[in-house]
């Protein structure tokens, strides 16, 4: 691999990398509060997806538009889903994950049927051209990933850390029973978790629209790696999705390139599998007591 | 015998007799379907091992598909008969079940559920990147259905027979492994992995061998299917009929051995109705599993068990104990 080629995988796994992130950590965070493994993520982030072929693709609104529309719609079936399947499963947190997977065959069926299963909905992509540093280029729409990821990130640590209604959801996630005694209301917690797992996943879908093949399928391939990431980083744990995240992103973009997608993907469950053995509370997980 | 040993007595040999009448009463497609049924029961039936223990796991089709994959290779290479591709298929999968369960008995519940989606997606996606050797992602064709002494498999009566056999043998070991001392070592695991762990019972050895006697059992069915489609490829074993495996047990039940079997019967029904409505039918399917789990996540048996409790009052019935609920 020459410098070139190292500096191009290198500059595209800081792309994969945060474009996990965003992934993982809504997915850490429902399951941080109240337990609620969300099987449906890979379907909220292609529902993202879809918003922006929508609402940019078909119907011509701006770009930006198109993806600020897809948070409060995935946000929404983020609500949904917590108040119809998480709510009344709670005590079990297999029956909650088995139940999204209905979910996601339930999605999968209805956007096939109303845009179509066969051809991939190709999304224009708004910006052209490309990054050029010193020789490698990264066209700007994979550029726009990387702060978009970032300003979201941000913005959740915040609002967790600084906010009344963070500091609260932080709180249940530690433990629920003294935090409703404190008078924190546990059914909103679960389903403000959700709306922001939920508007995570859309972002992620929406900013990656004009990039990936948008197929009513594409969240079987996120599915996987997001649980890859968020096992590793340790389940409940945000920053460890984050650094789990980085990591895979360097992974599977460097095995992509040396040798094929499918071999990237053997290789993160490998990842995934050592930590599971050396460290099976993950990265940045703590041993509960 | 009690009495009711010999109600169920006299309704498992009426069940046979119905079975060994069946293929001379019905069309030829719908006894391809009860071929297939035959296979789904073993597969069924195997899943609820690992389960007892509390691990439900996402990997089990995906061993089905190791059972199938090592009968393609078997058949096509070395020409065996399947009275021989059938044990060792499964034996391949109690094996491979057994290493791939040994890091994943690190994790417990939900855990243990999605490593097993990753390490199954992991010996999945080796099928597809050893082209030479699976064929890839189109897998492999041209697998022999079998035959037995001169009795060509190929011909979907006896092919009936010679899985209603298979499928008897299987689930009578499987019926016997529920009731022995083994079977209450795997519930002494779920109900309460410590109690089990003071008293004696080594419990990483217990869900290592439940996962793998689980997985030997896939086997069978996967070598089964192996022969009767004549042909394998990755698509068939992926997350998608993992879910629908899901769904049979889920709908059924598994605190008893009985409850994924109704679940799988009940299933095949409603998914032999649902043919008009291809394209709709993982939506329907997708609503039934959220409607089990939100309304009644004991399963049908759990339904029959109040039944029969209103019906018989101050029976104590096991049965009524939640299933499908290995939380954390």
């Amino acid at each position: 691999m020459d410098s070139a080629t190292l500096l191009q995988t290198f500059a595209n796994s800081i792309v994969a990398g945060s474009i996990y992130a965003v992934i993982a950590v809504g997915l850490a965070m429902a399951f941080g509060v109240m337990k609620m493994a969300n099987f449906a993520h890979g379907e909220f982030f292609m529902v993202g997806a879809y918003t922006v072929y929508v609402c940019y693709g078909l119907m011509g609104w701006p770009f930006p538009v198109a993806v600020l529309m897809a948070i409060p719609v995935v946000a929404l079936l983020g609500v949904a889903t917590e108040r119809f399947i998480f709510r009344p499963t709670r005590e079990n947190v297999l029956a909650g994950f088995m139940a999204t997977a209905g979910l996601a065959l339930i999605l999968q069926v209805l956007i096939g049927q109303i845009w179509g299963v066969g051809l991939m909905r190709s999304v224009p992509t708004p910006y052209m051209g490309a990054l050029d540093l010193g020789g490698v280029r990264i066209g700007w729409q994979r550029v726009l990933v990387i702060p978009s990821a970032i300003a979201m990130l941000f913005a959740l640590w915040y609002f967790l850390y600084h906010a009344k209604a963070g500091k609260a959801l932080r709180a249940c996630a530690q433990d629920p029973e003294t935090a409703r005694l404190q008078g924190i209301n546990i059914n909103r917690m679960t389903m403000l978790a959700m709306a922001i797992s939920g508007a995570l996943a859309g972002l992620a879908g929406a900013l990656m629209a004009p990039i990936h093949p948008v197929t009513p399928y594409m969240g079987h391939g996120i599915i996987l790696t997001a649980f890859i990431v968020v096992v590793m980083g340790g389940m409940e744990s945000i920053a460890g999705a984050i650094l789990a995240a980085v990591l895979l992103g360097f992974i599977h973009t460097f095995v992509t390139t040396l040798s094929d997608a499918v071999t990237a993907q053997m290789v993160g469950v490998a990842c995934m599998a050592v930590v599971l053995i050396v460290r099976p509370q993950g990265l940045l997980g703590r041993v509960k007591a | 015998m009690t009495r009711t040993n010999w109600t169920f007595a006299a309704f498992l040999v009426l069940v046979l007799a119905g079975a060994c009448v069946a293929p001379f009463l019905v069309k030829p497609y719908t006894l391809e379907i009860l071929i297939i049924f035959l296979i789904n029961l073993i597969l069924v039936c195997s899943y609820r091992i690992p389960a007892m223990t509390g691990d439900w796991s996402l990997s089990h089709v995906v061993m089905m598909g190791v059972g199938a994959y090592t009968t393609a290779l078997l058949s096509t290479h070395l020409d065996l008969s399947i009275l021989l591709t059938v044990p060792l298929s499964a034996i391949v999968a109690g094996i491979l079940g057994y290493i791939i369960v040994l890091p994943m008995i690190r994790t417990r519940g939900f855990g243990f559920f999605i490593a097993s989606f990753a390490i199954g997606e992991f010996v999945r996606l080796t099928w597809v990147k050893f082209r030479d050797v699976f064929g890839g992602p189109r897998g492999m064709i041209g697998i022999p259905n079998g035959e037995i002494g001169s009795i060509d498999l190929f011909f979907a009566t006896p092919s009936y027979f010679f899985m209603l056999v298979i499928a008897f043998i299987c689930l009578t070991i499987m019926y016997r492994i529920d009731k022995s001392r083994i079977g209450s070592t795997f519930v002494a695991i779920y109900k309460d992995e410590e109690l089990a762990e003071a008293v004696g019972i080594n419990v990483p050895h217990y869900r290592a061998l439940a996962f793998a006697t689980g997985t030997f059992f896939a086997g069978i069915a996967g070598a089964l299917l192996a022969h009767r489609l004549g042909a394998v490829d990755p698509k068939g074993f992926d997350i998608n009929t993992m879910v629908y495996l899901i769904i049979w047990i889920v709908v059924g039940g598994s605190a008893t051995f009985w409850g994924p079997i109704v679940g799988l019967i009940v299933v095949t029904f409603a998914f032999e109705w649902t043919r008009p409505l291809l394209e709709w039918r993982p939506l329907l399917f997708g609503g039934l599993l959220i409607f089990f789990l939100v309304f009644l996540p004991g399963g049908l048996e759990s339904l029959l068990a109040k039944i029969r409790q209103r019906l018989v009052p101050g029976q104590n019935d096991d049965a009524a104990a939640s299933p499908g609920t290995a939380g954390e």
